[in-house]
């Protein structure tokens, strides 16, 4: 007989590249769907959020100066680590998604899949994007998309690690940072990301991953000044007008999803240069052309 | 000797005089609904003069709820069938309006310049011409909507709000109306209060042309008409140009109603020289940046970055240069500085020049010539001794005033003009164009003008990062704001 007693791990919060307790010394537990403890998380703060948000910003600048060619390799790398955890992914995910390990094994390919996609893209979606304008008079004039800067995720309930990823993306591909609210039923998928970004050559604060509950950090994350942008899964209207009304205050471009079942595994839908339009800006260049 | 004579040949022609193509105005305007001008049922209505002299040119309806109502209703009924038109042939409704804007172009411009006091020589040049151009460039889109979108389907979002400001009053009317029917969209647009004329006026083209009835609606009034536009629940989306503030308030209104949005909102943009930068050049562009428009221009050039060593060189030539600006009557062709657009900007502007004098920076108008008695006026002027905290340097002004600050190394040009909310325009004058390019690039803002300034085509796309707003209008971007992709 194995009396052999589990370690239980309390997943941490993932902010700066550094994985904290939350400061609030709060913690929530994860039963599995049979009712057994699980594991437990950082029931992270608002202080956590903000704490996130400037971590997120001090990566900014970096980020984005960094070749696209190497934002594609990192994201790739993402892809290769999270190919690795494949098992352990599914595993926890179906520990707590209804489904099944079948289920969840393929939500955690068809993330991998996702990044690698996502990857991609870091080198031509500004070819897509941008162009060069035709106008009237001898100047030289072109746009280009520009990242709008951090970006604040809220991910959804409904494929929790597939949507998180889905969400993430397409921020991160174009030279945004993350500060991302994980799915509140299964948290575990969140905390996992952060295991794997730890590995995979993201610079500290590029990605950062709160677990906690919604209803608190929601509008704190709508409200702050120093978040330029919102991408949201899975939001109720009310979460919906939480976001958009908090967004109102420093002029946010927010985008909620309404992506459903099947759609998170679309890629047409969820890994089309168009996702990756909504996080960045258009910058259009002029020069007098003379001599 | 040779005697020397001034023959210029054909290289200065005399511009048409304005006064031989007659502009009959109404003496009042009701809205355009349905096809037609109807009086309001609010029944109520408002003056609107000429800012140059105060004179009352006509008498505009103020649109209530109810009013507003019924506008929403017209393009509602009209969307089904507009945006079904085979795309060609939408299209060809919008070429038909460039062209009968092209051939009363001279009416309009007039019509403009009084309305709103801005000179002859920019209506003339600048709003009107590039107001068709806008309705050129987007007919031709009407029928490419697929190509623009590799791998989406572009339909059209449904009756589209549209607010509008007093600045550029036809041509806003145009960045609006054009690419929202190009797309499919049927549309409520409202004039500034203080300047519905030339919107008015379209509405008559729109006519001529035979364009269905309900696809355009025109409804005038003040704030209260816009509030009731953007909260109508038959409304699918709100386009809006003017202040952050009230960008703002629109965002917040439109919160949960699943309501599409675009914001081109206000700015404070940086204009920087660099010593090594064609300086004649340059001061052109401060003046082109600050006092076109009477400084009435969301993407003003107001912050003007001069770089240590030629800022002697700069604020003297600026200076000269200034003493020859033409302020007066807005309909003289010779005219570079017309009449501020009414008596609550010229109060808000002095309000801003007296606070840049009581902070501590030196004020100076080097520009003596008369004022005329009546209508609004206010000489361009710009503030020496300017800190980064001073509120002339942090907030939009809207009027003819220019900070001056300097810098002494490319970096710490760059961190102040990033340093503001706002993320419109920038300019960046150097003859180094790989400095050039890398201030273009890390420049928060959606228009960036390297040695030139206060630049605008149809086909290049504008509007603002950070709380300049978002969305963009003009150009192959521009469209995204009226189609859905799916």
């Amino acid at each position: 007989m194995n009396t052999r007693l589990p370690v239980l791990k309390t997943w941490k919060l993932f902010i700066g590249g550094a994985f904290p307790r939350t400061e609030s010394g709060r913690t929530l537990a994860i039963d599995d769907l049979k009712g057994n403890l699980l594991a437990h998380i950082c029931h992270g703060s608002k202080k956590d959020l903000r704490n996130a948000v400037a971590a997120a910003r001090k990566a900014q600048g970096a980020w984005q100066k960094r070749s696209a060619y190497n934002r594609g390799q990192i994201l790739y790398r993402m892809a290769e680590m999270l190919e690795g955890k494949a098992d352990e992914a599914a595993q926890l995910l179906a520990a707590t998604v209804p489904g099944g390990v079948r289920r969840a094994r393929r939500e955690v390919e068809t993330a991998c899949d996702r990044l690698v996609s996502m990857a991609g893209w870091a080198d031509k979606y500004a070819q897509i994007l941008g162009n060069q304008n035709p106008v009237a008079g001898a100047f030289y004039n072109f746009t280009v998309p520009e990242a709008v800067g951090v970006v604040g995720v809220v991910a959804p309930n409904e494929e929790p690690l597939l949507g998180l990823i889905s969400l993430i993306a397409p921020a991160l591909v174009s030279g945004n940072v993350g500060v991302a609210i994980g799915s509140p039923q299964h948290p575990l998928a969140t905390a996992l990301l952060g295991e794997v970004c730890a590995t995979s050559d993201v610079p500290a604060g590029v990605l950062n991953l709160i677990t906690g509950l919604r209803p608190e950090l929601l509008g704190v994350l709508a409200d702050h000044r120093d978040v330029d942008a919102i991408h949201a899964g899975g939001c109720s209207p009310k979460e919906t007008r939480t976001l958009e009304l908090g967004a109102a205050g420093n002029v946010k471009r927010v985008v909620v999803r309404k992506t459903k079942g099947s759609d998170w595994y679309d890629d047409r839908h969820c890994a089309s240069p168009y996702w990756i339009d909504s996080f960045v800006d258009s910058k259009t260049i002029w020069h007098p052309s003379s001599t | 000797m040779k005697k020397h004579s001034l023959n210029f040949g054909d290289a200065w022609e005399y511009a048409p005089a304005p006064d031989s193509t007659p502009v009959v105005i109404a003496k009042s305007y009701g809205l355009f609904i349905d096809g037609a001008f109807v009086s309001p049922q609010s029944r109520k209505t408002m003056p609107t003069i000429n800012p140059a002299t105060e004179e009352v040119l006509s008498k505009i309806a103020v649109a209530s709820a109810a009013d507003v109502d019924k506008a929403v209703a017209s393009a509602k009924k009209a969307l089904p069938k507009w945006k079904r038109l085979p795309a060609k042939e939408r299209g060809k409704y919008l070429f038909r309006i460039a062209r009968r804007l092209q051939e009363r172009a001279r009416e309009f411009a007039i019509l403009e310049t009084m309305d709103g006091g801005k000179p002859i020589k920019e209506s003339r040049d600048v709003d009107i011409p590039e107001a068709a151009k806008h309705f050129f460039y987007h007919a031709g889109w009407a029928d490419k909507l697929d190509y623009a979108f590799p791998g989406r389907e572009a339909k059209p979002v449904g009756v589209c709000a549209q607010i509008i400001p007093w600045n550029f009053p036809l041509l806003m009317a145009a960045w609006k109306i054009a690419p929202a029917l190009a797309c499919g969209n049927t549309v409520v647009l409202k004039p500034a209060e203080t300047t519905s004329l030339t919107a008015l006026r379209l509405a008559e083209i729109f006519q001529e042309v035979g364009l269905p009835d309900g696809v355009v609606n025109i409804v005038t009034g003040a704030g209260e008409t816009g509030a009731a536009l953007a909260s109508h629940k038959g409304v699918d989306k709100v386009a809006f140009t003017g202040s952050t503030g009230v960008g703002k308030l629109l965002a917040e209104m439109t919160a949960g109603s699943g309501k599409r949005l675009s914001l081109e909102l206000g700015g404070k943009s940086p204009n920087i020289i660099f010593e090594d930068a064609s300086i004649d050049q340059a001061v052109e562009g401060i003046i082109t940046g600050i006092y076109f428009n009477q400084g009435h221009v969301c993407c003003a050039g107001s912050r003007l970055f001069v770089q240590e060593s030629v800022l002697e060189e700069v604020t003297t030539k600026l200076a000269i240069r200034m003493q020859s600006l033409r302020m007066g009557d807005p309909l003289d062709k010779n005219t570079d500085v017309g009449a501020i657009n009414s008596a609550g900007q010229l109060k808000t502007i002095q309000g801003y020049i007296q606070c840049g004098k009581k902070e501590g920076a030196l004020l100076h108008q080097p520009n003596h010539r008369k004022v005329p008695k009546k209508g609004f006026w206010c000489r361009p002027a710009w503030f020496e001794g300017v800190q980064p905290s001073h509120t002339i340097a942090r907030e939009e002004i809207f009027g003819p005033v220019l900070a001056v600050m300097s810098f002494r190394t490319p970096e710490e040009a760059l961190k102040r003009a990033n340093n503001t909310p706002y993320g419109l325009a920038a300019g960046i004058w150097t003859d180094k164009g790989s400095k050039a390019f890398e201030m273009a690039s890390q420049i928060k803002a959606g228009v960036i003008w390297c040695n030139t300034y206060n630049r605008f085509d149809a086909a290049s796309p504008f509007g603002g990062f950070k709380e300049s707003g978002f969305g963009r209008e003009g150009g192959r971007q521009g469209l995204s704001a009226y189609l859905e992709l799916v």
